[in-house]
């Protein structure tokens, strides 16, 4: 496998280059901020919860490919999401990045997020993938 | 001329390969490589004379004690220190910044006073400071960087007045290699009745220093950066301002004299030791100090200077890299700081290991700096006195072979 296999698959490449929900919310119920200490990047999570359910995301970011990518995909997954649902797709993601060793399948409809999966070959980099979702986390728990 | 071929048959550790590929270590801003000799001293000590120093009347406690006390003496020569009781052993350059602000700052600053630094500080030299002028009220002043990527001295001029206490810049950035004129900033200093401070993390390994020179007040480096174990730093102060300066941590071998309703300071440099100190690595830094000497550091920075001149005129023609700092290798020491276009520093550094190059991506604690030039991070590459224009050579072409990949990747 390549460095491009593992980390800059097409998928990753996709959300990097147009990242979806980028952007702020000028009545978010949730805004948290992320920070990873070890390259500086930034995260600004925006979420507008109505009757237990994320009916708006955006992040704002300036990070690497993979912290935007994840991010990116996140933001998809979760909206819509009510907060039990939400938190559900935080676990199996940090499950299956953290997994060490063999792939983890995740269900049909987190099929996408596999395509991280390559980053856990580069530690360093795992801490890139999970800062959305960290951050996300937290802000739900803030709530 | 000097034969560095040979001299990197002293680094076993340049025999590695990463990724089945040789290894070419361009990070040498964030530490160095250590020398056998420098590790054979390590060895030696914990096999044959490992004890406790200055009070031992065994023999191998009086061996150790000259060797660390030596080690002093050859650190004071280094830097052109006037004794070796202004050289204070500490773990690193930060902590030697730290016992100056503790027992010199708290004691010197006031509110309203107003100290000195440049916005290219890494954040050693930057937020002890930035803490003590927030306990005291004081005001933290930044000295900018001109056009050219040097740092603005007209500015500096303005800024260092008699509300002025201290000037603390750094002899290099470990960012952009910048080289910063201390004799100046130095003279300027003093002629407002403030402190001079040089954070030497970065130059002190790579530039010939004199303390009596630049006339500083106060001399930080760490070890670990030339040659030597990690573990290591010097507080170089001149003498009659450690004198007034009271311990910053109190126990053993800090003192001459305890009873139960007093206590004596020990006199210089040992006052400011409490406790054991590290004694293995202060030793195998004296070896290390000995093979710059050895060396002598205006070949060293001739050598970086020849390594950072091909580097620059090499990677200056790469249309899609911008390089940070001043564009005239001259005036910077061996330290490149780059960006592709559209490409995350993170992205750049992991692309560039494939081939075997290890160099460094992010904010190189020096977040300020990366908003003043506008940018998230940088990639940087760093050379010292092992590394050779074959290397940069190759490192030049991985770049350009990269271009496909890079450009895969590129966000624009």
């Amino acid at each position: 496998m390549s460095l491009v296999d593992d980390l800059y698959r097409e998928t990753i490449l996709d959300h990097y280059h147009n990242p979806r929900n980028r952007g702020t919310i000028s009545d978010a119920t949730v805004s948290t901020e992320g920070v990873n200490p070890l390259c500086g990047d930034e995260l600004r999570l925006f979420l507008k919860i109505e009757n237990g359910v994320v009916c708006d995301i955006k992040l704002e970011s300036r990070g690497c490919s993979i912290n935007t990518a994840s991010g990116s995909m996140m933001s998809e997954l979760v909206l819509g999401k009510s907060l039990e649902e939400a938190q559900a797709v935080i676990s199996e993601f940090k499950n299956m990045m953290l997994t060490k060793g063999e792939d983890v399948t995740l269900p049909e409809e987190l099929e996408e997020l596999e395509a991280l999966q390559g980053v856990k070959k580069y530690p360093v980099r795992i801490k890139c993938a999970l800062l959305p979702w960290n951050t996300l986390d937290e802000g739900l728990k803030s709530k | 001329m000097k034969n560095w071929k040979q001299v990197r048959a002293d680094f076993p550790i340049l025999d590695r390969k990463i990724e089945g590929k040789p290894l070419i270590y361009l990070d040498n801003a964030a530490t160095s490589q250590k020398p056998l000799q420098v590790i054979n001293a390590l060895k030696n000590y914990y096999e044959n004379y490992n004890s406790n120093i200055h009070r031992g009347l065994h023999t191998m406690s009086e061996e150790a004690t000259l060797a660390y006390e030596g080690a002093r003496e050859r650190i004071a020569r280094f830097i052109d220190a006037a004794s070796e009781r202004e050289i204070i052993f500490t773990r690193n350059a930060t902590e030697a910044i730290n016992i100056v602000v503790e027992s010199w700052g708290k004691h010197n600053i006031q509110a309203g006073d107003e100290i000195v630094i440049t916005a290219m500080e890494h954040h050693s030299n930057f937020v002890p400071w930035q803490k003590l002028a927030e306990d005291k009220g004081a005001k933290l002043v930044y000295i900018e960087l001109a056009e050219d990527g040097n740092l603005d001295y007209q500015m500096a001029e303005r800024l260092i007045t008699n509300r002025t206490k201290i000037v603390a810049v750094t002899q290099m950035s470990n960012v952009m290699g910048t080289v910063v004129d201390l004799q100046k900033l130095g003279s300027l200093a003093h002629l407002n009745g403030a402190k001079f401070l040089v954070d030497g993390a970065q130059g002190v390994p790579h530039l010939p220093t004199s303390v009596r020179e630049s006339d500083c007040d106060f001399l930080v480096f760490s070890l670990h950066k030339m040659l030597g174990p990690t573990g290591v730093g010097v507080l170089y102060g001149k003498e009659e301002l450690l004198d007034l300066m009271p311990p910053m941590l109190y126990g053993g071998d800090m003192i001459s004299s305890v009873t139960r309703e007093k206590t004596t300071v020990n006199e210089l440099p040992w006052k400011f030791e409490a406790g054991t100190p590290n004694i293995a690595d202060v030793i195998a830094s004296g070896v290390a100090i000995d093979y710059l000497l050895a060396l002598g550091m205006e070949n060293v920075r001739a050598h970086e200077l020849d390594l950072t001149r091909h580097a620059m005129d090499l990677m200056l023609k790469l249309p899609s890299i911008k390089i940070y700092g001043p564009q005239n290798p001259e005036l910077k020491g061996g330290v490149i700081s780059f960006n592709y276009e559209g490409v995350h520093p993170h992205d750049m550094g992991q692309i560039l290991n494939e081939s075997g190059i290890a160099i460094r991506a992010g904010h190189h604690c020096c977040q300020p700096l990366m908003k003043t030039l506008g940018v998230m991070g940088t990639a940087r590459a760093s050379f010292y006195i092992y590394n050779t224009k074959e290397e940069i050579d190759f490192f030049v072409e991985a770049l350009i072979k990269a271009e496909k990949v890079l450009n895969y990747v590129a966000c624009r």
